[in-house]
Order: C-alpha cells, then structure tokens, then sequence
C-alpha cells in the first residue's frame, strides 16, 4: 500500500531507520519506567537507618552495590539488606531498625571497613564522628522522664552519656515542688546508634526516636542573630554602642530616654549588683 | 522446528550416547551453578564464611574481592568513583570472562539461567508458539538506556530490577517478595517471548558478551560434516543463529562459533547424537570440511530460520 514513498529510500536503510526508531521508542519507554521505579525506591523511610559512615541518600545509591559485606561484617547483627516489598529502603541497601537491634558503635567500624566501594565512607575513623541519625524525645506525654518519674534509661545507656544525651533539670508543674530530669539529645555528639530508642522501657514503640537528620533538624535561620553567642554579635561590629553606667541620662534604666515618668517605671532589676532574676 | 526431527528433540542423542553422556554439560553446568551458589550459602546455613557477599560484590577467604563489573559501570557513570577494593574485583571478574568466554557466566554461573531453562524446556514441551521475538540487538539498546538511567538519575540503576540480584542476593540475604521478578521472567520467556529474557532482553548478559567478544574458549563444529539434519542443536541452543555459521559453513569457514552471544553452555554438544560440537580454543584450526551432501531446500529453510 505505502509502496510509493518506500520506494524513495534504499530499503536496507529504511529497514534499519525504522529498527533503530523503535529500538529506541522501546527503550525510551522501558527506561522512563525504570526511571519511576528508581526515584519511587529513593524514599527512605524515616525509620530506616542506614550504617554508620553511609554517605548521604542520593550518592549512597550511586555507590552501594548491595553486596552485604556490612551486614556480615557487623557483629551484632544489626545491619539487614533491605528486602523487596517488607522493608522500604531501596531493595538490597543495607540499613538497621533502631528499635530492633541498635548499632554498638564498633570503635574498629568493621562495617566500613568491609564495605568494597567506598559507600560506607572510609574517612569515618572515630565511630563517635558517625552522624547516623539524631535521637529526639519524640513523645514528651509519655516519656517517663517527662512526667516526673526517674527512668533515666536513654540517658544511662547512652555511649557518650552526658555528651549526647543529658538530663536537663526543669521545675515540675505538676507537683509544685519537685524536678523534671528531661533526656535532653544533643546534635553535635549524637551519633544516631539508635542505643537510647532500644532500651526505652516503654512498651512497643519508644518515646525517644532515632530519625535521620534531614527530619529531625532544621536548618538554622539566617535571619536571626543569637547575640548572646560569641562571634554572633547582635549588630555587625559596624556600631559599637558605648557602655555606660547607669546613672541620670539618657541611658538611665531608672529613666529610659532620659524621661523621668513621673515614678511609673520602677525596674527591680538592681545594676551592677543584680543578680536575682527571678 | 520440532517438526524436521525425527524423534522428539533429544532422544536420538539418549539413544546412541546415553541418558548421561547426551546431558554432560548440561549436568555439568548445573553443578557448576549450583557451586556458585552453594559457596554463598555456606555462611549463612553452615557458618563457613569462605564467601562472603553475592555476586554483585563479594570476598573470598578474606583476600579476594570480586565485583560485577557491569554494575561498577553503572556506579561509575552515576557519579561515584568506587574504592579501590571494588575497582579491583571489577577487573579481576571482567579479565576471567573475557579470557575464558564472556557468556560463560550466562550458563554456568547465573542463578535465573536454571529458570530460563526450565522456561525454555516447558515451552518445547508444550509446543507453544515463539511468541515476541525481539530484534538481535534489543539487549544492546537496553544496556544503552540501563546506563543512560544510571547516569541521569545518579544510581546504579539495574540493580532496582535486576532478576538475578533479586534473586541471588534473595536467597542468600531474605527474598521478600524478590521472588516475583524471577517469577516475571519465567513467565515472560513461557508465555511472551522464547527464550526472550536471557538472549534478548537481559543488559548483564549483554554486557558480558562484549566483554568476551576475544575470548578463548570456543565451540566448534568440528565434525559438521556429519551432521544429518536433525536441527536438534538449533532447538536446544538458546541463542540458535550463532550455529548457522560454523555448523553450514563451507570448508573454508571455520568450524568455530565466535559469535559473543554464544553462552558456551554446551548443550548443542549434549544434544548432537553424531558429535559434532566440541569445546576448543579460538585459535584451534584443524580443518573441518564442510558437508558434502547439499540439500538445498533444507538449507534455505534453515538459513532463514536463523
Ligand atoms: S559500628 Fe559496629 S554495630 Fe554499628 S553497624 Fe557498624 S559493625 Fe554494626
Ligand atoms: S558493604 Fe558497602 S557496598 Fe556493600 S552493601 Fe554495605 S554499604 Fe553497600
Ligand atoms: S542515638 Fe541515643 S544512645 Fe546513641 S548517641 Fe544518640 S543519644 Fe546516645
Ligand atoms: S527510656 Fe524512654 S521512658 Fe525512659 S526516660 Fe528515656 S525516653 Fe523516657
């Protein structure tokens, strides 16, 4: 029927003009399936953690080949190879449930140093360098800690106890007169070995969770400068307000503006002696 | 082409070599993969860990590091340049295959060849139709397009789908529902495509049979003369057009089949109940004459078979 045009090309040519079309058509349909399926295994779910030295997410899957030396190399047994359709890191990927059996953070790292391809970053040398995860007092309702009680169990089996983890003082409303010791995580030293969620004594789920840091952190804000940081003055060294005592004048505290209000304004804060701020 | 035997594909080899001679390689192979195997099984259900990984990475006896070298590809145009330990096991593996036969890994090392060929005896069996049979070269586009999708979306990317991952790391490390890939390609090559997965679509297998384009180890149709037509090498071999040129060439041919999709699975010489096939090197050129007997009307058919 289509004789007439065919005609115009070399048959041979035409032939391979059209096998290579839809070689190429197939392929472009296969590969955009493929595609879907590779971003749709880039969720990791929140409580997936993977091995300490684990670069982050998106290389991870560019390096790892799923090989499992890791998991073998571990002594405790804590790393699994995700499997299809049970777990929901990409398939294969290594990964441990904090809950399930934490990392012990091995000071000898046998799991990076197995690792073949480098996935398992070999510049973690100091296991208390490994950024994990990041433990947070996720159910501060029922948190034994937060309600008064001593529990203190995250904290004690904590491997960098009062550095990572320490309990913060805080007055119990409750009762009036006694404290509340808060697990207090802190990002800077945890490791994110998933120690503190497994010993929770809660029943079931933990109140204190590892989460990867991409949840568990927000970035800092820019705008907001915390004056009370060295380095991190209020205003650029641009101004350097002049200290004075207070005094009859303009920076008088007994009277801001250099405006005596008549008695209105009485501060109880008492300089330079002050001291009790309530 | 069941219907140029005389008896059912097989039998006349069973009936002048035996029951064991006419399934040698064949018996041999699925030692040699279920060895393979069993090395990675050892650890996990006898705590002998001489091997430990899968085949995607492994160590033995704690010295030796083997890494496919298809997926060290695959990492390396996703932007990661692996560790030297995977950079060497990559090299190791792709300088055995392609010294002793690229495919070889195809039929005496890959767990899914046991499925493909149990695919393939159940669709002769059941004579079904050949079904979807893709162009020679399908596998070569999908390498291409596995390694445009590792490159865009920064991940190896086959070892998301990967039947013989799925599976080999499955039974070694927990299948979870990995199963269902192998199922897939099972019922793909019964029911869709003959012989479809493993000599038209799989990339790993065309990845190792670039590799072993040079390689040494070859079949050869060295006794073609004999041959008497029974075509049961071209329904047993999973990859038949690689025969065609050695087995009908004239005398000044070679008798070797150096196409790089044979897998040297050596089921041709299992099946030839005259002999003709035989393992030998590329570089074997005793003279082979080639038949004498003409059939013309045969050989046409045969030739567009192929
Ligand atoms: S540091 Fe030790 S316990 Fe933690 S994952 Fe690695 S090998 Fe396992
Ligand atoms: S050892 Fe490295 S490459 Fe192998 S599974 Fe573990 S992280 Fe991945
Ligand atoms: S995860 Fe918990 S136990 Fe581990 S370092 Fe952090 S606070 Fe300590
Ligand atoms: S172990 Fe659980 S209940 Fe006890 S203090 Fe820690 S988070 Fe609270």
């Amino acid at each position: 029927m289509s004789a007439k045009p065919a005609q115009k090309m070399d048959p041979a040519r035409r032939r391979f003009l059209q096998d290579a079309a839809r070689g190429t058509a197939g392929c472009a349909v296969a590969g955009m399936g493929l595609m879907w399926m590779v971003q749709d295994a880039r969720a990791l779910p929140e409580r997936a953690i993977r091995p300490p030295g684990a670069l982050p997410e998106e290389d991870f899957l560019a390096s790892c080949i799923r090989c499992g030396l890791c998991v073998r190399d571990c002594p405790y047994d804590t790393l699994v190879l995700a499997e299809l359709g049970v777990d929901g890191a990409a398939t294969g990927t290594p990964y441990f449930t904090a809950r399930d059996i934490p990392c012990e953070m091995c000071d000898d790292i046998p799991c990076v140093a197995a690792c073949p391809t480098g996935a398992l970053d070999k510049d973690l040398t100091d296991i208390d360098d490994s950024r994990m995860g990041l433990a947070v007092l996720i159910d501060q309702e029922t948190c034994l800690n937060a309600l008064g009680l001593r529990c203190d169990v995250c904290y004690r089996v904590c491997p960098l106890i009062d550095e990572a983890i320490t309990l913060e003082r805080r007055h119990n409303e409750r009762s009036g007169h006694h404290a509340i010791f808060m697990p207090t995580v802190h990002s800077d030293k945890c490791t994110g070995c998933g120690k503190c969620e497994k010993s929770c004594v809660l029943p079931g789920e933990a109140a204190i969770k590892v989460l990867p840091i991409r949840t568990a952190r927000a970035p800092s804000s820019e705008h907001y400068k915390l004056g009370w940081e060295e380095n991190n003055p209020l205003v650029d060294e641009l101004i350097d307000l002049p200290d004075r005592l207070p005094g009859t004048g303009t920076d008088n505290l007994a009277a801001p503006g250099g405006f005596e209000a008549e008695g209105a304004f009485q501060p109880t804060m008492k300089l330079p002696t002050a001291g009790a701020d309530g | 082409m069941s219907a140029n035997t005389h008896l059912p594909v097989g039998h006349e080899a069973i009936r002048d070599k035996g029951l064991i001679r006419a399934h040698k390689y064949l018996i041999l192979r699925r030692l040699s993969q279920a060895f393979f195997l069993g090395l990675f099984m050892l650890g996990p259900w006898f705590g002998i860990w001489w091997v430990k990984g899968n085949l995607s990475g492994s160590l033995t006896l704690d010295i030796l590091p083997l890494t496919d070298p298809f997926i060290a590809v695959q990492g390396i145009v996703a932007g990661h340049w692996p560790e030297l330990t995977a950079i060497f096991g990559a090299v190791i593996v792709a300088a055995v295959y392609a010294l002793i036969g690229g495919r070889m890994y195809c039929s005496w090392v890959c767990p899914v060849n046991a499925v493909t060929d149990t695919a393939a005896w159940a669709h002769r069996r059941m004579d079904l139709p050949k079904g979807w049979q893709p162009k020679k070269n399908t596998r070569f586009y999908v390498l291409g397009m596995v390694l445009i999708v590792s490159a865009v979306s920064g991940t190896i990317a086959w070892e998301f789908v990967n039947p013989i991952s799925m599976l080999h790391r499955g039974l070694i490390f927990g299948m979870g529902f990995a199963w269902t890939f192998v199922v897939a390609v099972f019922l793909f090559d019964l029911f869709v495509s003959r012989r479809g997965w493993c000599s038209h679509i799989c990339p790993v297998g065309a990845f190792y049979g670039l590799l072993g384009t040079k390689s040494l180890m070859r079949v050869s149709a060295q006794e073609r003369a004999a041959c008497d037509d029974c075509m049961d090498c071209f329904a047993v071999c999973p990859e038949m057009h690689v025969i065609s040129p050695a087995l009908r060439g004239k005398d000044e041919d070679t008798p070797l089949i150096l196409s790089p999709d044979c897998t040297n699975c050596g089921r041709c010489i299992d099946v030839c109940a005259v002999d003709v096939f035989q393992f030998t090197t590329r570089f074997d050129d005793t003279p082979a004459p080639g038949r004498v007997r003409e059939k013309p009307k045969t050989t046409r058919k045969i030739g567009k078979a192929a």
